[in-house]
């Protein structure tokens, strides 16, 4: 019983001092001096890596699912004879969560685990160390425009994502199913509002872009040096932050819509 | 040069996402709904307001002037009251007008419809914290068909 | 003449695991100073103590007369632009090329206009016989001409102090004699003071001024290369001639070897 308490204490004061090296890691990147003239080069190639290379990903993720949306709301709202409301159906699950939360799964998998690799290899082949020793501060220098990068990229793509994912619903609907074409927008538009559908959607995306990124970033900066060590470290970042994606959404949608 | 290339890459996919954001916010959403401006509350007291539920729109003749902001029971006899947020924009509406609870459609939303009153000199106009107290309560099905019902019964 | 590193009395460990006890060296200016001893007992460590990435548990380390574990961050950070650490992989940015890697430091800590730094870059690289490798990327690079793109890198600055950790170590005849020329000319010519962190016997005293022997947590023995070599302390002994038996055990310290056969641990 003492062991096992023993064991708990233990588990708690490491995950407490985990979140406090996590914390400072942070506040080490983004506090501080900024120099734009070194860093601004570093921000846009790290907007390339982050955001450009995670477009493709995400604008066929959106259509499929814009497209399955429209088609799957369809066959539900047909039956009572509603189908015009498939226009704000489709607009309001993907602005309010599946923009955000599909968006921050797939940048977990797609950019925060090669963020997670990335850092965790500079480590592993001491080239932070090195950096350093250079004079360099690795927090700085390598972190911070990683950080922005994901948290700047990640609210654009999940907007992308819901553009794209409604376009796919009109194109099913409307072209496909013969859903009429101006009542599918103009339902939309008198049923999505800018403040409570738009704007807490992208509300939603820049937690998750906050989130996602500070995981992943932590995971590869605390990482074991070893191969083993890295990919355990990589997978973690998908785990952990996929899981807190999904806890936060509920957390946030009880917040803005619940009460 | 490569970072000339990685430059126009960053470039468009901001511009993609200033797309998407206009796409969604001029065609997809609107900020129309009479609550994101000025507004004034009116208040009315019914019977019965159905499913009608706080948001729901309050029309004239179709178009959305305001929204319900609250419901609650007042009074000793536990009346329902529906506080409304009406856009200032329409501000000329007569004590005289008059508020019902409709639904849109067979199995649509409820929401308010507002009948403006007629203008002459003896009747002032709605003002902020004024109550409406021409109301027609919701219809509920089932008081009506039992209505219809009796009636059948008592040819 | 006067010391650039001075190691006083050293405490550290590693967690529970105690690395150093009570160790201590000086490493006088403009000299090629050799610390050799067996793996594994934190010859790396030593060079991050130096370069305040580590902090001893007590004693005092000094370098250029700064006491480097009080140092605040800022003061380090410009102590450190006068030392650089050639790091055991090389540890060159693999994003980017051979000439990028070089220009690093200088495009970090100085204005210099880009046509100068590219003039020092190739001087640099000329030094080190890799000026033809300029627009190589890292992973194109074999091991020997890694460590010597790395070294380019280290010197960009012109730095008063560089650490060597474990230069020789993996590398083919050749290439090792190439680095431990270019080590004791970059010292002579540059006026750099040097120290040397390996285990490879035989090519660090045909350079080093004065050599350390760490085992057993401490400098055990320490002197010019000649006077280590007629040494004839035993672990001495065993450590410049590579004898399997003598004070430095073989094994990792357990529990008696019998009493561990017939169960006594569980």
């Amino acid at each position: 019983m003492i062991e096992w308490l023993r064991k708990v204490g233990a588990d708690v004061i490491d995950n407490l001092a985990g979140i406090g090296y996590a914390l400072a890691m942070l506040t080490g990147a983004i506090i501080g001096r900024p120099t734009p003239k070194k860093s601004f080069p570093l921000f846009v190639h790290q907007l390339y890596v982050l955001g450009v290379l995670s477009l493709l990903i995400i604008i066929v993720s959106g259509l499929f699912i814009g497209m399955v949306l429209g088609l799957q709301g369809y066959t539900i709202l047909v039956d009572y004879g509603a189908e015009q409301s498939l226009g704000p159906m489709v607009a309001l699950s993907l602005l309010r969560e599946l923009g955000p939360v599909v968006t921050g799964l797939l940048f977990a998998g797609r950019a925060g685990s090669a963020l997670t690799a990335e850092i965790g290899l500079m480590r592993a082949t001491e080239q932070l160390s090195s950096l350093e020793m250079m004079a360099v501060d690795p927090l700085r220098r390598v972190v911070a425009p990683r950080f922005w990068a994901g948290f700047f990229s990640m609210p654009l793509l999940a907007l992308i994502f819901s553009a794209v994912g409604i376009y796919g619903g009109y194109l099913v609907g409307s072209g496909w199913l013969g859903v009429d074409e101006g009542a599918f927008w103009s339902v939309m538009q008198s049923s999505v509002d800018w403040y409570d559908d738009l704007l807490n959607g992208i509300i939603k995306s820049i937690v998750f872009a906050f989130v996602v990124t500070w995981i992943a970033l932590y995971k590869g900066y605390t990482a074991t040096p070893t191969s083993a060590g890295i990919s355990s470290a990589t997978t973690s970042t998908v785990v952990t932050a996929s899981l807190t994606i999904l806890g936060l959404d509920f957390i946030l949608t009880a917040l803005m819509f619940g009460g | 040069m490569e970072s000339r290339k990685t430059q126009i890459w960053v470039g468009i996919f901001v511009v993609l996402g200033v797309l998407a954001l206009s796409f969604i916010a001029l065609r997809a959403a609107s900020g129309n709904t009479a609550t994101s401006g000025e507004t004034y509350t009116l208040y009315a007291k019914f019977d019965n307001i159905g499913s009608l539920k706080e948001r729901s729109p309050v029309k004239v003749g179709g178009v959305v002037v305001g929204r319900v902001s609250n419901i609650s029971l007042s009074g000793e006899y536990y009346e329902p009251k529906v506080e409304m947020k009406i856009s200032a924009e329409y501000d000329q509406f007569s004590e005289t007008s008059s508020l019902s609870v409709l639904t849109s459609g067979l199995l649509g939303e409820q929401y308010l419809g507002l009948q403006p009153g007629f203008i002459d000199d003896t009747v002032g106009m709605l003002e902020d914290g004024d109550s409406i107290s021409d109301t027609k309560s919701a219809l509920v099905l089932e008081q009506l068909i039992g209505q219809f019902l009796f009636s059948q019964g008592n040819d | 003449m006067s010391n650039f590193v001075e190691l006083n009395n050293i405490h550290f460990a590693h967690g529970t695991r105690s690395i150093y006890e009570g160790l201590s060296l000086t490493v006088p200016k403009g000299k090629v100073v050799a610390v050799m001893g067996p793996s594994g007992i934190g010859k790396t460590t030593l060079l991050k103590l130096i370069g305040g990435q580590l902090k001893p548990s007590s004693g005092s380390i000094k370098v250029a007369g700064a006491e480097v574990p009080k140092l605040a961050r800022k003061p380090l950070y410009e102590l450190r632009k006068q030392m650089s650490m050639l790091f055991q992989s090389g540890a060159l940015f693999t994003d980017m090329s051979v000439f990028d890697n070089v220009a690093f430091p200088l495009r970090e800590h100085t204005q210099l206009t880009e046509s100068l730094i590219r003039s020092i870059v190739i001087m640099k690289l000329e030094a080190v016989g890799l000026r033809g490798a300029r627009d190589l990327m890292p992973a194109e690079l074999s091991g020997g001409m890694a460590r010597r793109a790395a070294l380019a890198r280290a010197i960009a600055l012109d730095p008063e102090l560089i650490m060597y950790d474990e230069p020789f170590a993996g590398q083919d005849p050749i290439s090792m004699g190439v680095i431990v020329k270019l080590i004791k000319s970059l010292n002579d010519s540059l006026g750099l003071t040097s120290i040397v962190v390996t285990h490879d016997v035989d090519e660090v005293l045909s350079i080093a001024d004065y050599a350390y022997i760490i085992a057993e947590k401490r400098v055990v023995a320490e002197g010019e290369p000649k006077q280590l070599l007629k040494d004839d302390t035993a672990i001495v002994k065993q450590f410049l001639h590579g004898e399997a038996d003598g004070p430095v055990a073989f094994h990792y310290s357990d529990d008696d070897f019998a009493e561990d056969l017939l169960g006594g641990r569980q």
